[in-house]
């Protein structure tokens, strides 16, 4: 961003990284192949690289108002610096508190999430897939995150996308609305999940392996693992891969 | 004979709305216990929301076999009532069905018809009671509902059941002396329902029909009075509070968790210490961070503890539950109502809240209850009135981390790697675009 900036220059759309994308290894893979895409059909995008800082998700659901309240005051100061006008996150976290949260902190931004984004990319024909794509006819189940899908009622756009890849969609019985958790949120993720007589991303992946589906499609970086590690307790990992939306459309771009 | 009849009639019915208002008085005492919250906006959406969730029960059918279980007990049950309008005019004016003259023959199909109401009333109460005591749905079936819970659920279950067949007794007795012309019951059109039960009353004498049919009339109008009182107390109160509860449901996106204004003004003056406001003399103390108690949560939290019906579609659908964690969603919601009853119960005795030395947290809500739970919202989306026991857990945790520093080691270790890194974990800031190098690299 500061490159557009000393260039007195503003770019289509900021890419919020987001802490997973940035530093998980297998996140970092989804924010690659996001911005391929961005990059080949040519989107003029900027992110805040060292600059953007955790929006303090994980910080204030567990309970810790005050570090949450820091950290959107930086990032608030940082994008209200340079004007940042649409903001796109491949993190359904940072997509909600961006969206939702930072405007009573005077950060207002217009705030899509990356699955919306790519829906819109193909409908107006930016994205060009290949006729036919890995994933043309593949049996594929979609999880819904519960802050996409509950949080934000975001139900549709990702299943677009995925028709857009000609798959055959098969859903899980826990769906949409009644979809259910991987288990990361509410800073789970950071801590060890408290007694019980199973893990919730062992249950929601069995779902899911149970449906036959060769992908499990996700839209977010948490989900990805938790479902990544599911699959691998079900020792199945050579048989059913864990694909976040962006990989996929990646993966189908027509050259 | 018929004035003491009177007399004694209104005197029921006077104390037992007198009680009512003054028990619904407490209970609205006890939710503006809770801390202020605008919930007046957008009046449009909230009609809408009144109209779908409460009066149309829109969420119910996500399960459609109870759902018109349920609605068949509540249509009928609302529409019976009409009848006790005239009951409750007979009663005071020592009259026997009093609107029967005006409407002729249009009277009987009435009564026909909230007799096909009771029935449906009474087979639905019926196979709930099945479904509950002994199919064992599990949502019904579970640790949280022993003791008064499923108790409560199946006195109300076989009072309705009760209640109709009182109705039907009545009628059917009714028709009997009509039929032998006896003074006082005034022959109508034959009732769709009861009139193929005279059959059992046949051999009767004319006095003894009498007293049955007083009997039954007595029994359930003292019923509904009774009824009427024991909603308060009871999860059933959801009958009228699904309505208010529905108004005031949330309209913004289930994932905004509420800000902190005091907080957010803490950290502004701290960065921007010129903008901070002189020090106010005698300002207010500043109330606690998060809540501990019931008088900590927001008025519109204690509401809907109030309006939970303890159905369990919450917890059937927690994830933390359905993997056996110790969260219930349901819990939570029944806990903060009976907290806020001892609460409620300690101001009567001592004019104001004497400290107990008891709180929400801990004495009802373990720690490891609240930790359990996703933030996931499932229960939000499941809840058929508009209940939010997310919003409860939220402000129990934010009490926990915030006043209490109670949160498990690895919170810690994230809390700081956040506010030294700007990330959750132990990375440095410098290598937050390593990724784009790799790329520009490749
Ligand atoms: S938000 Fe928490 S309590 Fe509610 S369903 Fe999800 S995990 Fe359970
Ligand atoms: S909170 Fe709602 S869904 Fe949960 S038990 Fe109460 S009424 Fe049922």
């Amino acid at each position: 961003m500061a490159e557009y900036a000393a260039n007195g220059e503003m770019p289509e759309v900021l890419f919020w990284v987001g802490c997973a994308g940035s530093f998980d290894q297998r996140a970092q893979r989804i924010t690659k192949a996001f911005a391929t895409i961005l990059d080949k059909v040519g989107v003029k995008f900027a992110i805040l690289g060292k600059e953007e800082m955790c929006t303090g998700d994980p910080a204030r659901r567990a309970g810790n108002e005050f570090l949450f309240q820091m950290m959107a005051y930086n990032n608030i100061q940082t994008m209200n610096m340079y004007g940042i006008q649409k903001i796109v996150t491949a993190c359904p976290h940072c997509f909600n508190i961006l969206k939702n949260e930072y405007p009573a902190l005077g950060g207002n931004y217009e705030v899509i999430h990356h699955t919306t984004f790519l829906q819109q990319l193909i409908n107006d024909g930016r994205v060009r897939l290949k006729e036919a794509g890995g994933f043309k006819g593949k049996k594929i189940t979609y999880h819904d995150s519960c802050y996409l899908g509950r949080a934000n009622n975001i139900y549709e756009a990702p299943r677009a996308v995925l028709e857009a890849l000609d798959v055959e969609l098969v859903e899980m019985k826990r769906c949409r609305t009644n979809g259910l958790c991987c288990g990361a949120g509410g800073a789970q993720m950071f801590k060890e999940e408290e007694a019980g007589d199973t893990r919730v991303n062992w249950d929601r992946t069995a779902e899911a392996v149970e449906t036959g589906a060769k992908v499990i499609a996700a839209n977010c970086p948490f989900c990805t693992t938790m479902l990544v590690d599911g699959v691998k307790k079900q020792e199945k990992e050579d048989d059913i891969a864990v694909l976040d939306i962006a990989e996929m459309v990646a993966q189908s771009l027509a050259d | 004979m018929h004035l003491i009849q009177q007399i004694f009639f209104i005197i029921c019915a006077g104390v037992a709305i007198y009680l009512f208002a003054k028990k619904v008085g407490s209970i609205r005492r006890n939710i503006l216990l809770g801390r202020d919250e605008d919930l007046n906006d957008n009046p449009g959406a909230r009609w809408k929301n009144m109209t779908l969730l409460a009066l149309g029960q829109k969420k119910m059918f996500k399960k459609p076999v109870p759902a018109l279980l349920h609605i068949a007990v509540y249509v009928g049950f609302i529409i019976i009532n009409a009848e006790v309008a005239e009951i409750i005019l007979d009663g005071i004016l020592g009259k026997h069905r009093l609107f029967a003259p005006f409407l002729g023959p249009v009277y009987g199909y009435l009564i026909g018809f909230f007799e096909i109401l009771a029935v449906l009333v009474l087979v639905s109460c019926a196979i709930f009671l099945i479904r509950r005591n002994i199919l064992h749905v599990r949502r019904l079936w579970m640790k949280e509902l022993n003791g008064w819970p499923k108790s409560d659920a199946n006195y109300i279950l076989i009072t309705e059941i009760v209640l109709m067949s009182l109705l039907l007794t009545m009628n059917a007795a009714d028709q009997i002396l009509q039929a032998r012309g006896v003074e006082h019951y005034l022959a109508t059109s034959p009732f769709w329902v009861s009139s193929h039960l005279t059959g059992l009353f046949d051999g009767m004498s004319t006095g003894a029909l009498i007293a049955l049919e007083r009997t039954c009339w007595w029994l359930h109008i003292v019923g509904i009075l009774a009824f009427l009182n024991y909603l308060p107390y009871s999860k059933h109160f959801h009958i009228i509070l699904a309505f208010p509860n529905a108004y005031y449901t949330r309209l913004i996106p289930q994932g905004e968790m509420k800000n902190m204004k005091d907080i957010q003004n803490e950290v502004l003056y701290m960065m921007q210490p010129e903008l901070a406001p002189p020090p106010a003399e005698g300002a207010p103390a500043q109330h606690r961070f998060g809540a501990k108690d019931v008088q900590d949560l927001s008025w519109k939290n204690l509401l809907d503890a109030y309006s939970c019906t303890e159905c369990g579609r919450c917890t059937s659908s927690c994830p933390a539950n359905l993997t056996g964690k110790a969260l219930s969603p349901r819990k939570i919601m029944m806990d903060t109502r009976d907290r806020l009853e001892e609460v409620g119960r300690n101001i009567d005795k001592n004019k104001e809240f004497q400290d107990d030395g008891k709180s929400l947290v801990h004495d009802y809500i373990t720690v490891e209850e609240l930790r359990a739970c996703t933030t996931c919202n499932a229960c939000v989306e499941a809840c058929p009135v508009g209940i939010e026991p997310l919003s409860i857990i939220n402000q129990l945790r934010r009490y926990l981390v915030m006043e209490e520093s109670n949160s498990p080691q690895e919170w810690n270790l994230m809390f700081s790697n956040i506010e030294n890194n700007m990330a959750p974990w132990k990375f440095s800031p410098d290598e937050r675009d390593r990724w784009a190098e790799e790329m520009g690299a490749s």
